[in-house]
């Protein structure tokens, strides 16, 4: 019930929030479930410290019935998905019209909160897509109701590359299931333990790596992100910052170390020279843009190389350091994502060349843009740094130098970027009229306490990295060694 | 009967790519039906073919006949058809909005939100 209740609970919420989405009071039940979800994932990540939590639904024995299995990671996962949904959803509260609640903004959030819910928690490789497809056709609403221009250009080429993703996944899915006969993921591990080098598993393998790497945005198949991530509300923006690319590089970490074995040199071969030109061409594609969030879109991307640079690694210490990456980039990539709003609300343009003039306006606004910023680029002592020094010392304990360097000129190809970006707001004069440039008012405290908390969680990260480093790095054991969540799936009655 | 079904689906699979690399959206989608009906095939497939012998638990017994078809891949295809029949309502649709927004469904032609650097608009004030 416990693994069920994270998925259950957004999900319900998305119904009471269509039913009610007349009534102004619907967002507050929305904003609470939220809250609760953040609750609900410590909880799972407190009990899946002693060991993997798993369940079987249905009244069916594992590998019969569909699974669902909490470890360390999924925990964390769900636990941040409750924060992001929460500051995303307040944010939401201001920035997003009345009419475009009422057509269900906030049921469209909530069950893609609850399809993301579900991939982090199941056990069953078919469930895992059926998940995939919740949060994918939530997000299809999201990202173009409201219907500007803009947005229908970007959910077209979004949608497109998303389905043939999709289809690449489920063929993968079925050809798993003639070669070993099952689809749950602990058996599924089992079964196919030292076949990697078989034509059927490869290409399975090929089929899903393909199916994840289009959802993470990896290369080649990155370019919807920065298509569309910039037409949408910014609370979806970062939302989908926060959620919709870590699904895929959780399902990438998720699958290639319980299902497959990493270490087969073709697939950790593909793994390291699809992170390694993503990191490269995410960092350069950001530093040619000029606009707000189409560099923090590249970002995304150059970040998420890094991240499956971690996977690809495969050692104990680059797995720690990205199940520590999610929990670095998710605050600071939100805060950045909702301070960009609240700049472009106050300087009334997403243009690099249309803003600035917002340091005078009030500098307490550029000091708060400057924690997530400085963490982005790894400044220490905030997350960001540790986030990299963990990668950059787990590529070059590899001998892998080239990887660990490519990190660092990332690093200051970011400061560039998101140097720009704060330049141009706040020190850069306004380029406009004098008397349209911005005033010094305070955006409304709904927009706010959303970044607040962001940059507080940033900060705490920052300063407890100690401690979550240790949590990463049991994960990273969890991951690493499979065999007590194998055997806690498969010896588990309904 | 296997290889047949396997020829069937690698047709399907090669007229569905060709139409998907059309920079027609219309025809972007035919491809993608085609290809998503290959790979309910291929799930079929991938569950062994037999014939004449439906998974139906027999009077009085507790388990399906000995050599009876698989019944997983059929509930498996089931949910992959509901699932793309509701993407593909979907995506004709925002398509149809496309096309009237945009009037036309050459997504080459279509750079709202990735204006080419020349002339570019303002597109900050989203309607």
């Amino acid at each position: 019930m416990l693994l069920a209740a994270p998925i259950l609970l957004p999900l319900a919420t998305a119904i009471l929030c269509f039913l009610l989405r007349r009534y102004r009071f619907h967002r507050i039940l929305s904003q609470l479930s939220a809250l609760a979800l953040i609750v609900l994932g410590i909880v799972i990540l407190l009990e899946a410290i002693e060991g993997p939590v798993t369940a079987q639904m249905g009244g069916w024995a594992a590998p019969f019935g569909i699974t669902l299995a909490g470890d360390v990671l999924s925990g964390i996962m769900v636990t941040i998905t409750g924060l992001a949904a929460f500051t995303a959803l307040t944010y939401a509260t201001v920035e997003v019209d009345t009419a475009t609640e009422q057509l269900g903004f906030h049921a469209l959030a909530q069950s893609m909160v609850g399809g993301v819910c579900g991939a982090f928690l199941t056990g069953d490789l078919f469930n895992l897509y059926v998940w995939f497809e919740v949060m994918l056709i939530s997000s299809f609403g999201l990202l173009v109701i409201g219907g500007g221009r803009a947005q229908i250009d970007g959910a077209v080429k979004y949608v497109a590359l998303n389905l043939v993703g999709t289809l690449a996944f489920l063929s993968g899915v079925g050809l798993l299931y003639g070669t070993a006969g099952t689809l749950n993921m602990a058996d599924l591990g089992v079964k196919l333990a030292g076949r990697m080098d078989e034509t059927a598993v490869l290409g399975a393998a090929g089929l899903l790596m393909f199916a994840f790497a289009a959802k993470a945005a990896l290369f080649p198949v990155f370019f919807w992100l920065p298509a569309s991530y910039h037409t949408p509300a910014f609370a979806t923006s970062a939302l989908f910052s926060a959620l919709l690319t870590k699904v895929g590089v959780y399902a990438l970490l998720r699958v290639f170390t319980l299902v497959f074995e990493v270490d087969n040199p073709v697939v950790s071969g593909a793994l390291i020279g699809a992170a390694a030109i993503t990191i490269a061409l995410g960092a350069l594609g950001a530093a040619a843009q000029d606009d707000i969030r189409r560099v923090f879109s590249f970002h995304i991307v150059s970040q998420i190389g890094v991240m499956t640079l971690g996977l690809a690694l495969a050692t104990p210490l680059a797995l720690a350091g990205a199940v520590f990456y999610f929990l670095h980039h998710i605050p600071a990539m939100m805060g950045m994502f909702l301070l960009g709003g609240i700049v472009a609300r106050e300087a009334g343009s997403e243009r690099l060349d249309r803003i600035g003039g917002l340091w005078s306006a009030g500098p307490w606004l550029g000091v708060l843009f400057l924690i997530p910023m400085l963490s982005l680029i790894g400044i220490p002592p905030l997350s960001g740094f540790w986030a990299k020094f963990f990668m950059i010392r787990a590529s070059f304990e590899d001998g892998a130098f080239l990887l660990g360097g490519l990190i660092l000129v990332a690093s200051l190809l970011t400061f560039l970027y998101l140097g720009r970006v704060f330049v141009a707001a706040f020190w850069q004069p306004y380029p406009g009229p004098a008397e349209e440039a911005p005033a010094a008012t305070a955006p409304p405290l709904q927009l706010l306490l959303p970044v607040m908390v962001l940059a507080g969680v940033t900060l705490a990260i920052s300063f407890q990295a100690g401690t979550l480093f240790d949590l990463a790095a049991l994960s990273a054991t969890q991951l690493g060694d499979s065999a007590p969540y194998v055997s806690q799936v498969l010896r588990q009655q309904p | 009967m296997e290889p047949s079904l396997a020829i069937v689906v690698g047709i399907l699979v090669g007229g569905g790519a060709y139409l998907m690399m059309s920079a027609n959206l219309i025809r972007f989608l035919f491809g993608l039906t085609l290809v998503s009906n290959a790979v309910n095939l291929a799930i079929f497939t991938a569950g062994r073919m037999t014939y004449g012998a439906p998974s139906l638990v027999p009077p009085g017994g507790k388990t399906v006949a000995e050599g009876a078809a698989n019944a997983l891949p059929q509930a498996l295809i089931l949910t992959a058809i509901v699932i793309g029949f509701g993407l593909l309502a979907f995506t004709l649709s925002l398509v149809l909005r496309a096309y009237v927004t945009f009037g036309t469904a050459n997504s080459a032609e279509i750079r709202e939100a990735e204006p080419m650097p020349e002339g570019r608009r303002d597109d900050s004030g989203k309607g």
